[in-house]
């Protein structure tokens, strides 16, 4: 009887090996109200809660802003965070994509051993940086996605960030798995091959996400004119 | 102690099949070093041993994918993952029209919806180097690229129309045991995205040295090798969510070190 209930219970097992893995459920979306004194008694400064302002005691108000209006809603179909392969940043931690929502997106595939393009790109990446006003930073994430998973350790990546002063809250680094970062070049359209070990060819592709997502603008080329890129951030972080 | 051990022992014999039931439409394929098209900077590719489906997937293989996957029923794709042609020869989520036939090639699917199918069976899209390995083997030889035959017939199927509505296995076996690479449908690959040319032949000429980095590299080693030409080219004109009528797919598995 005994053996019976084990060979039960590890068909069972085998079984749910077995089956396809279904789809995650979204998950549940944590309430990002903001709400501000209605008088800006301290300038800008925000709380998570109702409540009053502590100078002039009025009633705090719920306050919208452009990229945390869309980031309680679901995510649209288009949207980049409905791919769930999972990264690891510069700093060792494991997300998803999803876990960037909330802010715009300016992302570009690189890999830290190139030296041809890639240090193009990183200077073209900052040199849009340099053009968006302090403000606009804060509702702005950038991503450098590692086309080389296997050499791009988040320690090297950590590295290449301080190497280039882009150590700052704004830069984020991932890396990725192998097929992660093919589905992910898809659906930026970036096409890459490996040349050898340490080189690869790739497409030189900006793309600007809104907070939920989805491709808003994509440059490509080098060193070309970034002014539409800069516009559509302007725009997407307002 | 003994009935228990020998009862498990049963028991995995019958479940190994059950889990594994498909590697049997399988065939291992021995990987070596070979000259594609377009190489590492005219140099060899190396393809390790796997193993590749004989077949096409086909429209009744499919059929059963979306079954137990409804995130990949016509309805329920987003769009993120294909256009709007994703299965548009099917009347309903779980039907196709009737003019289908279960046993031609599953075809209106995109990159993604092929990747999945792959995954789903602990299989993968096999890349393009090993695909293009496993093609340009005849009926008799296992590299017939040199032989003129081989390449009209290759480029007859290109031009004969509908093809796509042929069965699968009703072409001639290739020398591996591989059917249908070559007359039925065009098949995705894992790294479509990696030849580097542009589906605008525009933009292929001169200044592509800003868009890509090493293009230098990407040279035709055999300008003769006219098919297999075609065939790179419709890879770079790809995306991944496109779904087309002439498109389908077929799966690879690695070899597992411990797996007999």
């Amino acid at each position: 009887m005994k053996s019976f209930k084990i060979i039960v219970s590890v068909f069972i097992l085998f079984m749910m090996a077995a089956s396809c893995k279904s789809d995650k459920s979204n998950t549940s979306e944590s309430d990002l109200a903001v709400y501000q004194c209605p008088m800006q008694c301290e300038g800008d400064k925000t709380y998570d809660d109702v409540g009053s302002c502590p100078v002039c005691k009025m009633d705090l108000k719920q306050i919208e802003k452009g990229s945390q209006e869309i980031a309680t809603g679901e995510i649209s179909e288009e949207s980049i965070f409905n791919l769930t392969t999972k990264w690891h940043t510069e700093e060792g931690e494991e997300i998803q994509l999803v876990d960037l929502k909330g802010k715009t997106l300016v992302m570009v595939m690189i890999y830290t051993s190139c030296k041809a393009a890639c240090p193009r790109l990183v200077a073209d990446m900052r040199n849009i940086e340099a053009q968006i006003p302090k403000e606009n930073i804060k509702n702005l994430q950038f991503a450098l996605v590692s086309i080389d998973p296997e050499t791009d350790t988040p320690e090297r990546l950590k590295a290449f960030a301080i190497e280039n002063a882009m150590d700052d809250e704004q830069w984020t680094f991932l890396q990725g798995t192998e097929s992660g970062v093919r589905e992910f070049a898809n659906v930026l359209s970036v096409k890459y091959k490996e040349i050898s070990p340490i080189d690869f060819s790739h497409s030189n592709i900006i793309s600007v996400f809104n907070s939920g997502g989805e491709l808003k603008h994509q440059q490509e080329g080098l060193g070309v004119d970034n002014k539409e890129t800069i516009e559509t951030i302007l725009q997407l972080t307002q | 102690m003994k009935i228990k051990v020998f009862s498990l022992l049963l028991l995995c014999l019958v479940v190994q099949p059950l889990m594994f039931g498909q590697a049997k439409d399988m065939v291992l394929i021995e990987g070596s070093r070979y000259l594609p098209l377009y190489g590492r900077d005219s140099t060899v590719v190396e393809v390790k041993d796997f193993k590749m489906d004989i077949y096409p997937v086909t429209t009744e293989d499919y059929e059963l994918f979306v079954k137990e996957n409804p995130k990949w029923r016509k309805s329920n794709i987003i769009s993120l993952f294909a256009d709007k042609s994703y299965l548009s020869n099917w009347k309903s989520d779980l039907e196709t029209n009737d003019s289908i036939n279960a046993k031609s090639p599953v075809n209106f699917v995109s990159w993604f919806a092929a990747k999945a199918y792959c995954e789903c069976q602990d299989k993968r899209l096999p890349t393009v180097d090993e695909w293009e390995y496993v093609a340009m083997a005849d009926e008799t030889t296992k590299d017939a690229r040199i032989k003129p035959s081989f390449n009209e017939k290759i480029l007859a199927w290109y031009e004969a129309p509908k093809t796509k509505e042929n069965l699968i296995g009703e072409t001639p076996k290739n020398a591996w045991g591989v059917y249908d690479l070559h007359g039925l449908v065009w098949e995705w690959t894992l790294d479509f995205n990696s030849v580097l040319i542009t589906g605008e032949s525009r933009k292929d000429i001169d200044k592509d040295n800003n868009l890509f980095c090493g293009s230098a590299a990407v040279n035709a080693t055999d300008l003769m090798n006219y098919a297999a030409f075609m065939r790179y080219a419709i890879r770079g004109s790809l995306k991944a969510k496109y779904s087309m009528k002439n498109l389908g797919f077929r799966c690879v598995q690695d070899i597992k070190e411990n797996n007999k």
